[in-house]
């Protein structure tokens, strides 16, 4: 079964477009990474597909459906500078924000929710930690915790945004494990993944971006010379020139936004 | 009034001038509610200097609003680094518990037997008609050395506001730099405490800043501009604070900066909202246009003839309301449609530019398809939009790019390319 | 026992201000809140012109909708025309300020305010201000409202508690929980915009933020948790109204102003012992370890 899938996804920021027509399509089971050059789109389309971001067009689907009505089936870690540490929370705290769901925020969380969080805690080995305050952590620790609250979410797709930027060595092989783990469940994950050289190491499949789709598949397939070649090497002149006319004139980009 | 009005007037325009000065700065480093800050703590300093001195006389008062507002700065940063306290609380508290501090001292001293301590409300929302000519030549000489200094170190707080991670890397005395921007701040905010009052005064540091940054990028242009936006404003808001006796001259002023802002924002070339609506409206008009033009030109192809009815079009695309009427009396008027009775059809300068608009539509596809790896069936929205946009001098790359192509993804004609120049 | 009332009324406000401001800091919203606290000014002076009257319902709730009304004209100036978000809190809060003053200089003779009021309130006024129903002599009508709003507060952040959590530590994430956090911030700067306007009688448009900021601030700076914050703010709210009522008799000043001072200096003793108690924890733990330590990130690593 397709995991996930986009079509024709097309997502600005700032009024210019950071992906341009993506199309791809994961099989279950997988442990994908996008890779790509800097302001390739790579976390624009995490965002698009978490539907944090509105997509100028095309969309994206979840084991085939719209991702608004499977939310329980996607789980998500966003970049870890994308949150304030300081905050007054303890690993626990964080952890249990995973159980918290659309319609579930109102009443009590039950013991069986509690339990998921101490389990997923335990998966990532922070189980010891879980009265510690959240700034306590170093960098690894504090990846960890985000990558059990996803847990905690009991999800099928997991969408990650660079985790393993910054974080210590027992962490990183921590976080391995528990992806192979998750594989091995059937799970699929799909993370933005920040170095080119670890990639042929950690995944099976890739998704070489560069804000418009280079080739996406196994690894084998994708991280050839010639592909690597056209994502890293520079953006393409005429879609920049592009996309700079369009912010700079203001332009609607797609028939939807032009009004009466 | 008389003589005195005229020299408050020229006093004002001039803390007008010199506060709009350093407030580029402030915002340009987007520290504007710092100064927001620094003006509510310098009115401990003022009571305090009152309360030590027993004079309401400004060349004493001054120096202690000055340090307080250095106080303020100095606890805010020391604040920020020193605990997990967010930039944005910490100044919220200083600004507070500074205030509240200067509250408590001006209630006290206006319960009791100070003397003469009545006036010194007018600090807190400006009263220039107060302002005596002494205090005039504190404030002038003030603003005078403010933008002096401006000047003299102007290269220095360039680099420095604009790149400071560069400025520090090629070896400016960064420290310095901070220390003179700070105390241009403290200098410029305090000396607005009798003509705007403290509550008001950060004003008079953003609004000109924001509204100047409207019209230009260049931060000498800038300066000038936010200084004369708040001369302008310094000198209306005194002359309506005087027509009435019980007003204060800080909400005038402001109230003057805020319309002439806002009026800016709306109405600004270029980074104007009205201007950037017309863009997107002109735009809008340009597509539907250009579409019809298309349309008349597939059809052609399609149909192999040139002449179509309402009825006809109507049925080919879908249009709203009286659209298609009044697009097609335009493209008349333009001389790029024809009429022939109750059919329209292309002339021959309307089909040169149907052609253009198509070519670049098949261009794009194909550049989709080649170089984005895009599948066929999926270029033609992509190009519906774009094609619009791709200037003559993009078209001409497009075309180098692609290498001369005759062919579109879906195997037909680019129109245009076989009698091109190379 | 106007001395009790004033308390009272002082704490309530307090208690309210300060435990929205809880969530206000961890947005770092702080300066939302002071641009809220002065462009209710307006909103505040015409529902006395038309009331004639300081404690009606509806027309402080037209007030309060100013209050909302700001955080929009913030988001107009900050989306739409573009302009970077200081500036856009700075100038909205500063034009209707300034208008707020105009009008009670304009009308100071037919509303009961006068420039100052308008900073630092009257908060000495409260006891006599009195509710009756029948002839029955209920106390002053500003503490039961205060009490009536507190008792809204707390049940909003009760039943909300996760929403405003999640939201706060994580717009992203909850966005991808299907949460909407754009409803979740404006329910709060709602019930931020109605607090503030009720408070106004009493402690005035500026003193209200130093209730909404500091004693949470101070709360901040030692607790682990949301939940413990909110408790010290209630604390600290409560000491700063104590606190600051003596302050005010003892050296005959503002009450408002009194109390503020005391918030402030309650976050002074905060701010000041827990930097002396880490420097001790250091020097311990640096014995312990005869000076042989690792960090990293800056945290001591076991």
């Amino acid at each position: 079964m397709i995991a996930f899938e986009a079509h024709n996804l097309t997502v600005s920021y700032d009024k210019q477009p950071v992906l341009w027509d993506i199309d791809f399509e994961i099989p279950e089971g997988k442990l994908v990474g996008i890779i790509g050059p800097n302001g390739s789109g790579k976390t624009t389309l995490l965002k698009a597909a978490m539907g944090i971001l509105e997509a100028d067009s095309g969309y994206v689907k979840v084991f085939e459906k719209n991702p608004d009505k499977v939310r329980e089936r996607l789980g998500y870690v966003p970049q870890r500078q994308s949150v304030d540490w300081d905050f007054p929370a303890t690993v626990m705290d964080i952890t249990m924000m995973g159980r918290y769901r659309k319609g579930r925020l109102f009443g009590r969380l039950s013991k069986t929710d509690k339990e998921i969080a101490v389990d997923s805690l335990k998966r990532v080995g922070m189980y010891d930690y879980r009265n510690r305050q959240i700034s306590e952590l170093s960098g690894g620790q504090q990846q960890r915790v985000f990558i059990a609250r996803s847990l905690a979410q009991q999800a099928d797709v997991y969408l990650m945004d660079e985790p393993f930027v910054g974080i210590d060595a027992a962490s990183e092989e921590s976080i391995l494990n528990i992806l192979q783990e998750m594989r091995s469940s059937g799970k699929t994950v799909i993370m933005v993944h920040h170095d080119l050289h670890t990639a042929l190491e950690f995944f099976d499949w890739v998704i070489l971006l560069n804000t418009r789709l280079v080739a996406a598949g196994p690894k084998e397939e994708v991280l050839t010379e010639e592909n690597l070649r056209t994502a890293y090497g520079g953006k393409l002149n005429v879609l920049s020139r592009i996309a700079d006319l369009i912010k700079s004139k203001e332009y609607p980009i797609r028939e939807k936004d032009m009004k009466e | 009034m008389g003589g005195n009005f005229a020299w408050v007037m020229i006093g004002c325009a001039l803390i007008g001038a010199g506060a709009s000065a350093v407030g580029v700065f402030s915002f340009l480093r987007k520290q504007a509610l710092v100064g927001d800050a620094v003006a509510h703590a310098l009115l401990p300093g003022v009571v305090l200097a009152f309360m030590f001195t027993g004079e309401k006389d400004i060349w004493f008062l001054f120096p202690g609003a000055f340090v307080a507002g250095w106080l303020g700065l100095l606890s805010i940063d020391l604040i920020s680094k020193n605990s997990k306290i967010k930039p944005d609380t910490a100044i919220a508290i200083v600004l507070t518990v500074f205030f509240a501090i200067g509250i408590v001292l001006l209630t006290h001293v206006q319960q009791s037997n100070y003397g003469n301590q009545s006036g010194l409300e007018a600090f807190l929302f400006g009263k220039a008609a107060a302002m005596l000519p002494a205090d005039i030549t504190l404030f002038v000489t003030v603003d005078i050395a403010l933008i002096l200094l401006i000047v003299l170190t102007y290269r220095y707080l360039k680099l420095y506001s604009f790149d400071p991670d560069f400025a520090k890397a090629i070896g400016l005395p960064v420290k310095l730099i901070q220390f003179i921007l700070s105390s241009l701040t403290v200098l410029a905010v305090a000396s607005g405490i009798q003509a705007v009052g403290v509550v008001l005064m950060a004003a008079l540091i953003i609004t000109p800043a924001a509204a100047a940054r409207f019209f230009t990028g260049r931060l000498s242009h800038m300066i000038i501009l936010a200084m004369v936006i708040g001369i302008i404003s310094s000198l209306i808001g005194v002359y309506i604070s005087s027509l009435a006796v019980s007003m204060p001259t800080g909400p005038w002023i402001v109230m003057v900066l805020s319309i002439i802002a806002i009026m800016a924002f709306v109405f600004a070339p270029r980074k104007g909202m009205l201007q950037r609506s017309r863009k997107r409206k002109t735009h809008q008009v340009k597509i539907r246009r250009e579409n019809l033009l298309k349309l008349f030109y597939s059809l052609e192809e399609k149909k192999q003839k040139q002449f179509y009815t309402r009825p006809q079009l109507l049925r080919s695309r879908r249009f709203r309301g009286r659209e298609l009427e009044l697009l097609l009396n335009r493209l008349l008027k333009k001389g790029l449609l024809q009429k022939q009775e109750n059919r329209y059809g292309l002339t021959e300068k309307g089909r040169s530019e149907a052609t253009r608009v198509v070519r670049l539509h098949r261009l794009w596809e194909l550049y989709l398809n080649e170089r984005m790896n895009i599948a066929p069936d999926h270029v033609h929205h992509d190009a519906e939009a774009i094609e619009h946009i791709i200037t003559p001098e993009l078209e001409r790359e497009l075309l180098k790019d692609l290498g001369y192509p005759e062919l579109d993804p879906h195997h037909s004609e680019i129109p245009g390319i076989k009698g091109m120049q190379r | 026992m106007n001395d009790f009332w004033i308390i009272l009324e002082g704490s309530l406000v307090a208690v309210s201000c300060g435990l929205l401001g809880v969530y206000l800091i961890l947005r770092k919203m702080a300066m939302v809140g002071d641009a809220i606290s002065h462009a209710v000014l307006p909103g505040i002076v015409i529902a006395y012109l038309v009331a004639q009257s300081r404690s009606s319902f509806f027309t402080l709730l037209g007030a309060a909708l100013f209050g909302l009304l700001t955080t929009f004209m913030i988001e107009v100036f900050s989306k739409k025309a573009r302009i970077q978000s200081d500036a856009s809190i700075g100038i909205t809060f500063t034009w209707l300020f300034a208008i707020g003053v105009i009008l009670v200089s304009a009308f100071s003779g037919n509303v009961d305010l006068d420039q100052e009021c308008v900073l630092y309130g009257d908060i000495a006024y409260v006891p006599f201000d009195t509710l009756y129903i029948g002839s029955t002599d209920l106390g002053p009508a500003p503490v039961w409202l205060q009490a009536i709003n507190l008792i809204a507060v707390l049940i909003l952040l009760r039943v909300g508690h996760r929403g405003f959590l999640i939201t706060s530590f994580d717009p992203a994430f909850s966005s991808g929980l299907g949460i909407k956090t754009d409803t979740w911030h404006y329910v709060l700067m709602g019930a931020v915009s109605f607090t503030v306007v009720l408070s106004f009688n009493a402690v005035g448009a500026i003193l209200v933020v130093a209730f909404l900021v500091v004693p949470p601030a101070t709360a901040y700076l030692i607790s682990k948790q949301v939940e413990t914050m909110m408790a010290y703010t209630v604390l600290f709210g409560i000491l700063s109204a104590i606190g600051g009522f003596y302050l005010a008799t003892w050296w005959n000043s503002s009450i408002s102003g009194a109390m503020a001072v005391a918030a402030g200096i309650l976050f002074v003793l905060v701010f000041a012992a827990k930097k002396v108690f880490m420097r001790q924890q250091k020097k311990t733990t640096a014995n312990a370890f005869d000076g042989k330590l690792e960090f990293r990130d800056g945290v001591l690593v076991d």
